[in-house]
């Protein structure tokens, strides 16, 4: 094996890795993958996090896409501090 | 509070029904109650590879269809009692499923199980369309190999877009179980390592299960490897994922066998 690899003649491990990242990027933007939506949906729960305290399993992100328009509709709930305001921290 | 999950893959002979065996039986061997479900109507296996083939009297599709109540068709484990299998029917189709039906009896399911767990079909069609429909979380079954991490691929943008969880636009878990892995090839640079297929389907990893003889042996006398052979290897690797399912944080190591150096010495490997 190692003389192979003096030889050079590669691994194909990393020709197989290679290939699929190519084709799988290529797939997933053909089916418009709502992988966006799980993307958009951690990135809209971090910002949000930060100033205020969300229980993650009452979030629901929804995109609908029509031929015109497409919606995102981002469904969440806010614990409610103590003091009953939303506490924004700087 | 009951979780029904769906083990499904894309591609056929990764190790869906060999995984749903092992993994009911895991969590049935730790106390809970666990019922495995096969949606696979015309080429039932799960109950071959239970050692329940010839218990099998109604199937899903029969209850489905009112033929038979739930408790006629639900087969008990010989070997551990809190596992329960319903079977799929042989003679009938896919078409004989309907949207309705599964999720009547799914629900019927969840007020009797701590687990119910789905053997999908392959495919990307009906079948294992219905087998996710109801899912909770799933379990992503896949060789390292490209064929299959293209599929497990397809199959999770499905997950996304085609369960009742992603249409109310709640989070679909989906969880990585890896099988046949060959740690050595793996080493040598001959296959795909766990981190690439991480790296390229980025979901988390719930198990990896090594290629092994302990898993044929089980399913040629019907029994679930984590029953048939506790203390192997993929056993050990398929009740560990058991106990990630359930919750707790173990640590993800890569499982091999442990030669003795009579075992270097003379031991063999196919392939």
């Amino acid at each position: 094996m190692k003389l192979l690899k003096f030889l050079g003649v590669r691994d194909s491990a990393p020709v197989a890795r290679e290939r699929l990242q190519i084709l799988l990027a290529h797939e997933r933007s053909l089916v418009g993958r709502s992988d966006l939506v799980a993307i958009l949906r951690e990135e809209i729960l971090q910002v949000i996090a930060k100033h205020c305290a969300i229980d993650r399993d009452k979030v629901r992100v929804k995109m609908a896409k029509g031929d015109t328009l497409s919606t995102l509709e981002v469904d969440l709930e806010i614990r409610a501090p103590a003091s009953g305001t939303i506490a924004l921290a700087s | 509070m009951s979780q029904v999950v769906v083990v499904t893959s894309g591609k056929g002979g990764v190790g869906k029904t060999t995984s749903t065996a092992a993994i009911g039986a895991a969590l049935a061997q730790s106390g809970q109650n666990v019922v495995v479900v096969d949606f696979d109507v015309g080429l039932r296996n799960l109950d071959l590879i239970l050692g329940a083939e010839r218990r099998v009297v109604y199937d899903l599709v029969n209850v489905i269809q009112g033929h038979a109540n739930l408790s006629q068709a639900l087969i008990r484990d010989k070997r551990c009692e809190t596992l329960y299998l319903l079977p799929a029917s042989q003679t009938r189709d896919k078409d004989a499923l309907t949207e309705e039906g599964v999720e009547r009896v799914i629900a019927e399911l969840r007020t009797r199980f701590d687990w119910v767990i789905c053997d999908s079909p392959a495919g990307i069609e009906r079948g294992a369309q219905l087998a996710m429909r109801h899912a909770d979380l799933a379990i992503i079954v896949t060789n390292p190999e490209v064929s299959s991490v293209r599929d497990s691929d397809r199959i999770i943008g499905l997950l996304d877009s085609k369960t009742v969880k992603a249409e109310r636009g709640e989070w679909m878990e989906k969880l990585l179980l890896l099988t046949r892995y060959d740690h050595a090839r793996a080493q040598r640079g001959d296959m795909l390592k766990t981190e690439d297929v991480l790296e390229i389907l980025s979901i988390p990893l719930l198990g990896i299960i090594p290629e092994s003889q302990d898993v044929l042996r089980a399913s040629n006398v019907g029994a679930p490897v984590t029953l048939n052979n506790p203390t192997s290897v993929p056993a050990k690797a398929y009740m560990d994922a058991a106990r990630r399912l359930r919750g707790e944080a173990l640590d993800v190591t890569i499982p091999r066998d442990k030669k003795g150096i009579m075992g270097m010495l003379f031991g063999r490997k196919a392939a």
